[in-house]
This record gives structure tokens, C-alpha cells and sequence, in this order.
């Protein structure tokens, strides 16, 4: 145990201080991800102005509540490493990882955990100025906050594995994009950022019941916003962890068969 | 002529740089449709709630999907690519080749790389924008086509300044490739009518990062909303930052002295 904190912290301290360096380019990186839930939190309030004030449960105060807690539970689980998995196995970067005695998910953890505490800059005073633009119906209860960051840190888990999963598709496969767009797209309609799951026709729901996207992201928005009765709360803690547990043996098994497959350029 | 020639001749140095990973071609159709299905699904979520949004039918969304998607293709296949080559041959020192050829520098800079497959979500986003013209019954008269192709081609001119304005930055700061990516991550706003936003986001989107102009109005003038202001407002805009760009680039241009002299 020992062992990991320290490996980990050394991880942490390496990725902050790396990541400072592009600071600019991260802020930047950001826009995106601030801006999707403006967009959508946008469309739905006039959508809701339209219809004489509400759309199913949310009134635009829901709206903005909802799409002001999804941009920050999205920011804290979601990971980059799909994007940079092809990278490392094609230009053969993986070998340095290999040869560190302790598997290679820690470091990205770590560098993940670091981007995040170093992200929070942004994203904190992001969320209170639109919470004073949106005036969001949001109240706050320290019971539901306590097991809200509960549901948050399996999701970034559960979340992290799976991504770390599919991103090893690309022992298999030099190209990841098209892989990758398709897991993006079923995730902004499947996670609650295209609308909350409430609003999506009955077929569309019932898929996103049974897969992960939605226990990774809206299921702690909704939880935040008391929308759960204590029954969805424990079913959505079941799905979480079945998720985080299928993960981790996907992890397993799909890491053990890649670096069988792998062999390093130029060796 | 002799620029209609060089046009030309780089489209096939595009197609002779595609035709050797071919499989390009069918990731791109793949990546193309599937963001077009996400895009028309969306629309259909939000229009299974509503019949209009913020004054605009679901018809004329799509219409302005589809300007989104062609607008979008054209900033893909020319724009970024060469955008992006100016920045690193700048770093580089290997503007120096581009300045001694017997060109004006900014045009042979702006086609210098194109990415031939992104085609087709120019087709793509036409056959969109056709689509949902013929299903409102091609209501259109020749004003509006007309007004449209002018607001078109003013408002990509805008976007193409813009672009130009910012690569230009690269002359002063070298390492800022990803100033590039603020414009990517506020187009997608424009899939949806700028109207909607709230009032800074609309500005911003007006006048800091032009998306409004590119693709709202140009859809505007397809469903006859467009006002006599966004028509002029459209072209002066047009004029004053293709003047402007064209003499921030000069400025530029004096400030480079090569990556190696």
C-alpha cells in the first residue's frame, strides 16, 4: 500500500509539473467542453420557453442545474487515453512503460488525477459564473453530496477502465479514429449530454440503462440534483460497480493478449 | 487564370497525396456519416419536444446543418490543413521556400495543403442543404438564392480572415498551434441558430469568433429572415477584415526572418 501511494504521488508530482507546461494550450483544450453543455442547456431552455415552460420534469432552472453539474462530473471522469494509445503503440513508446516495474494504468491514473487538480483552476470559477448567468435550481444537502462524490469517483473509475480498455483495441489496429468517433458519438447521446436520459425515446433509454455511459456520467448529475428515488440510487450503484468490475477484468485480459501482440518499432 | 492554375495543380498534389493511403478515404466517409447521423438524431430529439426552436422549423435546421456541414468541409479540406502548415514551415524556417517563389505568399500559403477527403462533407452538407430545400418545396426565388450565395461567400471570407489572423500571430509567437483549436471548439456552437444563445455568447460568436456570419446568416437568407442589416452588416465585415488580415499578414511577414538566418 505504501508502495502504491508513493509510486503514485511520484506519478503526480512528474505529470503536474509536465502539465504546466502547455498550460495555454489546456485552457484552450477546455472551451470545448465548457461550451457543449452552453450549447445544449441552451437549445433546451428554448425548447422549454417554447413549450409555455417546461419539458418533461426540468424547467430551464433544471436545465441549468442539470448541464451545469454534467459539464463538471463530464470534466472530472472523462480520460484522453484513447487518443494517445495508438500514438504510443505505433511510435513504440509503450517500451519505456513496459520496463517500469508496476503496470502502466497507474501513471495514467496519476497524470489523469494531475490534469484534473490542475484543471479544477478553470473549471470551478467556470461553474460559478454560470451559476450566476443560468440561476440554476440547485439546492444543496450534505447527505446527497456525500454519496453524490461517492457515485463521481466510481464513475471516474469505472470510466477509466473501460476507456483504457478500448483504447488497447490499437494493438490490434493502427487506426483508432473511427473506433473512437464511435464510441464519442453513443456516449453524447447514452451519457445525458445530448438531453437527460428522461427526454430520449423509450428504445434509447433502455440501451442506456444497460450500458456504462449513463452510470459514468448522468447518473451522478441526477443524483446531485435529487432526481433519484433511494431505489435508483442503489440500482444505479449496482450498475457502477458491475461496470467497474467488468472493466477491470476486460483490463486484464485484453492487456495480457496486446502485449503478446506488441512489438516495438525498430526492435 | 494563373491562379485558377495553381488552384488546380495543388487539388491534384491533394489527390495524388490521398490516392496513396486509400483507406483515408473510407475512415473520412465513415467519420462524415456517422456526424451526420449524430447531428440529425439530435435534431430529432429536440424537435420529438417541440415543433420549433427559437422561431426556426425543423426543416430549416436542417438546411442550416447542412451549410454547417459544407462550410465546415471547406474549413477542413483548405483552411486548417494550411493554416496549420504556415504555423510549423514558420517554426521551421521552411516559409523561406513559399516566399521566394514567384507568388503572392498569402495565396500560395492558404492552398498549400489540401486535405482532398473532406470533400465529402462539402458533398455531404449540399446534399443536405438540397434536401431540405426540395422538401420545402424549393420556395426559393432568385433573391434569396442570390442574397444566399452572397452571404455565403462573404461570410467565408470572414471565417477565411479570421483563420489568417491567427496563423499570422505566428510571425511574433512561435509556439501557438493551438490557438487554431479555439475556432474548432466554437464552430460547433453554429450547428444550432446563433439567435438562440444568450446575449454574450451570441456577440462572441459574432464578432469574436465570426461563426454567426458563416453559417446563420447564410441559412437565414435560405428561409427569407434575412434582414437588409445582416446583409450589409455581412459584407462590410467582409471587407474591412479581408483588408485588415491582408495587412496584419504584410506586418507579419516584415517581422519574419527565418527559422536558420
Amino acid at each position: 500500500m505504501k508502495y502504491y501511494t508513493a509510486t503514485y504521488w511520484a506519478f503526480f508530482k512528474t505529470s503536474l509539473l509536465e502539465q504546466f507546461q502547455y498550460r495555454a494550450a489546456m485552457a484552450i483544450w477546455m472551451i470545448g467542453r465548457i461550451l457543449e453543455p452552453i450549447i445544449y442547456l441552451t437549445v433546451w431552455t428554448t425548447v422549454a420557453q417554447t413549450r409555455g415552460g417546461s419539458v418533461g420534469s426540468y424547467s430551464p432552472a433544471d436545465f441549468a442545474a442539470y448541464y451545469i453539474v454534467l459539464m463538471l462530473v463530464n470534466q472530472f471522469t472523462f480520460s484522453w487515453i484513447m487518443h494517445t494509445y495508438d500514438f504510443r503503440i505505433r511510435q513504440g513508446e509503450l517500451s519505456n512503460f513496459l520496463l517500469k516495474p508496476i503496470h502502466p494504468i497507474h501513471a495514467d491514473i496519476a497524470e489523469n488525477i494531475a490534469y484534473k487538480v490542475m484543471t479544477a483552476v478553470i473549471i470551478f470559477p467556470t461553474a460559478i459564473l454560470l451559476f450566476f448567468l443560468f440561476e440554476p435550481n440547485l439546492a444543496f444537502h450534505i447527505q446527497t453530496f456525500a454519496v453524490f462524490l461517492l457515485a463521481l469517483g466510481l464513475a471516474f473509475i469505472m470510466r477509466f477502465f473501460i476507456e483504457w480498455t478500448l483504447a488497447l483495441i490499437a494493438f490490434w489496429t493502427t487506426r483508432n479514429e473511427a473506433i473512437n468517433q464511435m464510441y464519442f458519438t453513443l456516449g453524447l447521446f447514452l451519457s445525458g449530454r445530448i438531453a437527460p436520459i428522461d427526454l430520449l425515446p423509450d428504445a434509447i433509454q433502455t440501451l442506456a440503462n444497460a450500458l456504462p455511459f449513463r452510470w459514468a456520467v448522468a447518473f451522478p448529475v441526477e443524483l446531485m440534483l435529487g432526481r433519484l428515488s433511494q431505489e435508483q440510487i442503489l440500482n444505479g450503484f449496482t450498475m457502477q460497480a458491475l461496470w467497474l468490475l467488468a472493466g477491470f477484468l476486460l483490463i486484464q485480459l485484453t492487456w495480457r493478449l496486446g502485449v503478446k501482440k506488441y512489438s516495438a518499432v525498430g526492435s | 487564370m494563373y491562379y485558377l492554375k495553381l488552384i488546380w495543380i495543388f487539388f491534384r498534389i491533394g489527390l495524388l497525396n490521398e490516392m496513396a493511403y486509400r483507406v483515408n478515404f473510407y475512415v473520412q466517409l465513415l467519420q462524415s456519416l456517422l456526424s451526420l447521423g449524430t447531428a440529425i438524431a439530435g435534431l430529432a430529439i429536440v424537435f420529438s419536444h417541440t415543433d420549433t426552436l427559437g422561431g426556426w422549423e425543423a426543416i430549416d435546421i436542417l438546411a442550416l446543418l447542412g451549410v454547417f456541414m459544407f462550410v465546415g468541409g471547406v474549413i477542413g479540406m483548405v483552411i486548417s490543413p494550411s493554416m496549420s502548415q504556415l504555423m510549423d514551415d514558420v517554426r521551421l524556417g521552411i516559409f523561406d521556400y513559399t516566399l521566394t517563389k514567384p507568388c503572392d505568399a498569402q495565396f500560395l500559403a492558404s492552398i498549400s495543403q489540401i486535405r482532398l477527403w473532406r470533400i465529402i462533407d462539402i458533398l455531404l452538407g449540399a446534399g443536405v442543404l438540397i434536401a431540405a430545400l426540395i422538401y420545402r418545396g424549393l420556395d426559393i426565388g432568385p433573391r434569396e438564392a442570390l442574397a444566399f450565395a452572397f452571404v455565403l461567400c462573404t461570410g467565408g471570407s470572414i471565417i477565411y480572415s479570421f483563420w489568417l489572423m491567427l496563423a499570422t500571430l505566428t510571425f511574433w509567437f512561435l509556439r501557438i498551434e493551438n490557438i487554431l483549436h479555439i475556432f474548432q471548439s466554437m464552430y460547433e456552437a453554429g450547428r444550432w441558430p446563433i439567435g438562440i444563445y444568450p446575449h454574450w455568447l451570441r456577440y462572441i460568436l459574432t464578432f469574436l469568433v465570426p461563426v454567426a456570419f458563416a453559417i446563420t446568416v447564410p441559412a437565414e437568407a435560405l428561409s427569407g429572415r434575412l434582414t437588409p442589416d445582416s446583409l450589409i452588416t455581412s459584407g462590410l465585415l467582409c471587407v474591412f477584415l479581408v483588408v485588415i488580415s491582408r495587412w496584419f499578414w504584410k506586418r507579419g511577414l516584415k517581422n519574419y526572418s527565418g527559422a536558420s538566418a
